[in-house]
């Protein structure tokens, strides 16, 4: 193998580590556009989908209809979840929407301890074995098949941002709920409407890197991490700033990692940071975030 | 402008009020170490460990509005700076809080700079990743920091004359420091310093055109409140005698919001009820059920902010205020639809809470500056 | 109005705080630690009485390193067990499980609080090596013994600043001679590539290996590192691979442990030999990957894997099942973790069983004078041993190499000590 083709598998297995950046990205950068906060338990309610996912299929269902049923369940999840956990607190000090879903990120990962345990669990993997090899250069049917996926669940999102009305209900909520309602936008379904759709849009994520990553409960946790700073990097507000940044980070700190002995595999983790620093200090509204309007 | 109108209120009884409150909490806080058992001590220091971190974050996101997810970075730094330095320097232990807080005022104020730019989520975000990054960067210095196995430092030891135990002695050294700490805390938010940043929190454009020099408060006050977290970081490595980098991964950081948080946010005792809850809670948790103790930790911090949105310190006054106006404004802001209000500072029961009715708790004299605060500006909105 | 709310709490308060301390304080009872009479006069017999003895652990029953926490049903079923069939020389068994959260501090105060109220005999045991590095000190201060700490740091046999802590299982660097060892004789020309978690354990495995092959014809070529809170080790496994060692020595935990191999079977341009360290090796690790994955992966182990079917006769590991089943129904049996609590908790009644006076001293000089001491549910051939100067256990591992369903034993079980003299620092 030349140092070329290192370089480009390198390069491809920072995108398989980016796409699945991107993947739970996408659900941050989803409930944020609908409700203006940050859940911390995101990664963990993918988790949770997860294993509703592997608990379906361990009991007989065949993969293709399990898929469907998990996602229903995570879209009618997350709306009950708005409702009974997030709405009594929706109208105190956004840090405090913020403490609960830490709560409830504490909360579920416990819960799938206790009735999952901590054992690593086997998913299975939709896409087949193997991968293309293009001049020594591998790549993985399953890393092809997360970074499609998560291309679509992108196109999707923009689509629904862009070109639907219920796109410029959700900003209108997101930004200023009281002037939303006097408008006669039923704000509850709306927030109700985001919630379901990010467990679902998390539930893809889960299901994506769980034959990847191996299914226990902290599964999600490292990704959180990660996931932050790809929507940070590409703009809280938009799904292909999420693809992107999940992408750039996930190539720069492999890349990083295996190239610059003086950072190594340990200190990799503070590459996104200092550009993701660099990139808010010049545009702090992320790659493709809208520029923040302030009201004087 | 209403706290300032309150904290001049002239009335003749303020004055003996707090005196007597102070009196009362210092015998109390003095006299526990004579009767709790040593463990006992040992969870009441930790818990005034913890206060001074959470008054620290306190200045920055309660009074500052700025909110910080990387403060047990600044509580590692502190921690590191007196272990390193009592371990290859052999220096005396009250010799490392000078350093640990100056070394952490400075660091606060580099992060200061980009928090000028950042705001809300984004510095979040950016003060998280900086947590994260940490634990792996004390490894690597693995000559001065002792790596992954981490330092084991000697503990403070009660000189011969005061014949108190080593918990006692750490209690009352730690006791000390933690009333320094929250004075100065209580001091600079009483001076031009605090007066800025509530301006700059409410409202940073109306600020700025009254002339706050917005980017120098901003800068301070992260500084100030790194500070802080270096201080405690400091005391903690007095008391545990121990430090290593998996200690301080970016879960102490989320901790330490949470506390602020649950014990309310932009009050100047919420962050001891905060580091009490942080304290007690979990082991409470693992009472009620040792097969899933997060189970309940994760409950009981999302019960606390149901039955108190403001934090633990609001809760006294939402019950009594409660209590005196009856139902039909108040009961909605226990349930409060979002269609029902909007901007989290405009919460009108508080409000008049912080005017002069006797419905405050007695507890603290600071208590007009206990209104909700913590709603961070958004930015990221049209 | 103010003035008097604020009197009534005053006096409400000063009230408050003089009942407590004419009440008999909580101070006054921890001075009262019980001492033994006869021939060992003078001696702790603090948590031990002639029906009684009561344990304490402190074990990660919450946050990231929550697996582990399982270990404490095993401890607890096996002395359940103990106590229904009499109990240890007639004691019955109290074990208080403490939560830390992998948290020093928390370590600390349970460690306190299993001490000066619980008023433990022994804290037995404490979890990884910060939380037993951070409570050590104070241990060995109170007199307490800490023995068969759940971690296999070399630190705590190297010192003798901490006479009342002992480990137990086989410490991180002898396992690395094991594998030191096999490669030596196996492949005495093999390039070695290192995939190491950034902690003691890793580190403590890695530098005892290469010290180890130090001199020899085997050289470490590449290493790469990775944090717990990584979500993946697939970018260093592509880095290793570009070294083209023909060795890959996997030291990870489990999650990381089955991600490590996944990745090894996927890449078919490069096919090392691929050793996993013993925490790594259950095959409750192997089976998410696929057994037809991992054939030929080579691993060293000192206790039986309750998912091996080979034990599935075994007598321990039958009477371990049961009382799993009886007493921990909602833990899994097959996890190794339940049989390395098993595992350990069995080896500390056999040193209580040594003891000759039945105090803290007795516990203390027990657990580092055992002779050859056999234990129900460690590999035949690997028993404990301490003495003058040599405070680890276990120091004896065997080889296993994976076929078909399951791990097979193979060659001698291998003595490190007689290998390569004590561990040393």
């Amino acid at each position: 193998m030349s140092a070329v083709t290192d370089l480009l598998q390198q390069v491809v297995e920072g995108l398989g580590s980016g796409a699945v950046y991107a993947s739970l990205a996408l659900a941050l950068v989803l409930i944020h556009r609908f409700t203006g906060i940050v859940n911390f338990a995101q990664g963990e309610l993918a988790m949770l989908s997860t294993y509703v996912a592997w608990q379906l299929v361990a009991s007989g269902m065949p993969y293709w209809l399990a898929l469907p049923a998990t996602l229903a369940v995570s879209f009618a999840g997350g709306m009950l979840l708005e409702r009974i956990v997030i709405r009594p607190v929706q109208g105190a000090p956004e840090l405090t929407v913020v403490i609960v879903t830490v709560g409830l990120f504490i909360f579920v990962n416990a819960l799938a301890g206790l009735i999952w345990s901590f054992t690593v669990k086997d998913f299975p993997q939709p896409f087949p074995d193997g991968g293309l090899d293009v001049s020594g250069v591998r790549m993985d049917w399953s890393t092809l098949g997360i970074i499609g996926v998560v291309a679509v669940v992108m196109g999707l999102l923009y689509l629904l941002f862009q070109h639907t009305s219920i796109g410029l209900v959700m900003r209108a909520v997101a930004c200023n709920p009281a002037s939303a309602r006097l408008s006669g936008i039923r704000v509850g379904w709306v927030l109700m409407l985001g919630w379901g759709l990010a467990a679902t849009v998390g539930a893809v994520s889960g299901v994506l890197v769980a034959p990847v990553l191996f299914l226990e409960p902290n599964m999600m946790g490292g990704v959180l991490i990660y996931a932050f700073a790809a929507a940070t990097l590409g703009g809280f507000d938009s799904p292909v700033g999420a693809v992107v940044g999940g992408l750039f980070v996930g190539v720069a700190e492999t890349l990083t990692g295996a190239y610059v002995d003086v950072i190594g595999a340990d200190l990799k983790v503070g590459v996104p940071l200092v550009i993701i620093l660099a990139v808010l200090l010049v545009r702090p509204q992320g790659l493709f975030g809208r520029a923040a309007v302030e009201r004087a | 402008m209403s706290t300032i109108t309150a904290s001049l209120g002239t009335d003749r009884v303020r004055w003996l009020r707090p005196t007597l409150t102070v009196l009362v909490a210092a015998a109390v806080a003095v006299g526990a170490p004579f009767y709790f058992a040593p463990f006992q001590v040992f969870q009441l220091t930790m818990v005034l460990v913890y206060a001074v971190a959470l008054s620290g974050l306190n200045l920055l996101t309660g009074f500052g509005g700025q909110i910080s997810l990387g403060h047990g970075a600044f509580f590692a730094a502190g921690a590191y700076t007196a272990a390193v330095m009592l371990d290859r320097y052999d220096t005396s232990h009250l010799a490392t809080l000078p350093a640990a807080a100056a070394g952490c005022f400075l660091l606060g104020l580099g992060f200061g700079v980009p928090a000028l730019r950042l705001r809300g989520l984004y510095l979040a975000l950016v003060t998280l990743s900086f947590a994260v990054f940490l634990p792996p960067l004390l490894k690597r210095l693995e000559p001065v920091t002792g790596g992954s196995m981490g330092l084991t430092v000697n503990k403070m030891q009660p000189p011969a004359w005061s014949g108190l135990a080593e918990d006692q002695w750490m209690y009352f050294v730690v006791l000390a420091v933690t009333a320094v700490a929250l004075l100065l805390a209580r001091n600079l938010l009483r001076s031009r310093v605090g007066r800025a940043l509530l301006a700059v929190r409410d409202n940073e454009s109306a600020a700025e055109v009254m002339g706050v020099r917005l980017s120098l408060h901003k800068t301070l006050a992260f500084a100030w409140s790194a500070m802080f977290a270096g201080v405690a970081g400091c005391l903690y490595t007095w008391v545990i005698g121990f430090v290593s980098p998996d200690s301080f991964s970016f879960v102490l950081s989320i901790t330490l919001l949470a506390g602020l948080v649950v014990g309310g946010l932009g009050s100047l005792y919420g962050p001891l009820l905060g580091a009490a809850f942080v304290m007690y809670v979990p082991s409470v948790s693992q009472d009620v059920s040792e097969a899933a103790p997060g189970v309940v930790f994760g409950l009981l911090i999302i019960t606390v902010m149901f039955v108190a949105p403001t934090g633990l310190a609001g809760l006294p006054g939402r019950v009594l205020g409660a209590v005196a106006r009856r139902p039909p404004r108040t009961t909605a802001a226990l349930d409060r639809m979002p269609e029902a209000e909007s901007a989290p500072d405009a919460e009108p029961e508080s409000q008049a809470l912080s005017g002069p009715s006797e419905t405050h708790t007695p507890a603290d004299p600071a208590v007009v500056d206990a209104e909700p605060v913590g709603a961070p500006p958004r930015t990221e909105k049209e | 109005m103010r003035k008097t709310t604020a009197l009534r709490a005053a006096a409400a308060a000063t009230a408050a705080l003089l009942t407590a301390t004419a009440c008999s304080s909580q101070r006054g009872q921890d001075a009262q630690d019980t001492t033994a009479g006869g021939a060992c006069k003078g001696q702790q017999t603090t948590g031990i009485t002639d029906k009684t003895i009561k344990l304490g652990g402190i074990y990660p029953l919450s946050g990231p390193a929550s697996a582990y926490g399982t270990i404490s049903k095993g401890v607890a079923a096996y002395f359940s067990h103990v106590n229904d069939k009499g109990g240890i020389d007639g004691r019955k068994v109290e074990f208080v499980v403490r939560d830390d959260g992998y948290q020093p501090p928390k370590a600390v105060e349970e460690a306190r609080r299993l001490v000066e109220q619980e008023k433990v005999f022994a804290v037995f045991q404490t979890l990884g090596t910060p939380s037993t590095a951070a409570v050590w000190d104070y241990l060995n201060k109170q007199k307490v013994p800490q023995p068969f700490v759940a971690t296999g740091a070399s630190a705590w046999g190297t010192g003798d600043q901490h006479p009342w802590t002992i480990g137990w299982q086989p410490n991180y660097v002898a396992e690395a001679r094991v594998y030191a060892k096999y490669l030596k004789d196996a492949r005495p020309k093999a390039k070695v590539a290192v995939l190491y978690q950034n902690d003691d354990f890793g580190k403590d495995l890695l530098g005892g290996f290469k010290k180890a092959v130090a001199g020899s014809g085997v050289k470490v070529v590449a290493e790469e590192s990775y944090e717990v809170t990584d979500p993946s080790v697939s970018a260093q496994m592509a880095s290793l691979a570009r070294s083209k060692a023909d060795v890959l020595l996997d030291v990870t935990t489990p999650k990381f442990g089955s991600q490590a191999l996944a990745a090894d079977a996927k890449n078919t341009k490069w096919n090392p030999l691929h050793i996993v360290n013993n925490v790594a090796s259950s095959a409750a690790v192997l089976k998410p990957v696929g057994f037809k994955n991992v054939q030929g992966v080579v691993s060293a182990t000192y206790f039986k894997d309750p998912a091996d079917p080979q034990w599935a006769a075994d007598p321990e590991m039958k009477a371990y099942k049961d009382a799993l089943h009886k007493y921990a129904p909602d833990a899994d049996p097959a996890n190794q973790f339940n049989a390395y609590g098993w595992a350990v908790a069995s080896s500390l009644h056999q040193a209580l069983d040594a003891m000759k006076c039945p105090t803290r001293e007795g516990l203390r000089d027990a657990v580092r004078s055992l002779k050859d001491v056999k234990v129900g549910m460690l590999l035949p051939g690997v028993t404990m041993s301490t003495g003058h100067g040599d405070a680890f256990p276990l120091e004896t591992m065997q080889l296993m190499r994976f076929k078909g369903e399951r791990w097979q034993l193979f060659g001698k079980p291998v003595d490190t000590r007689k290998e390569f003299g004590p561990a040393a620092k």
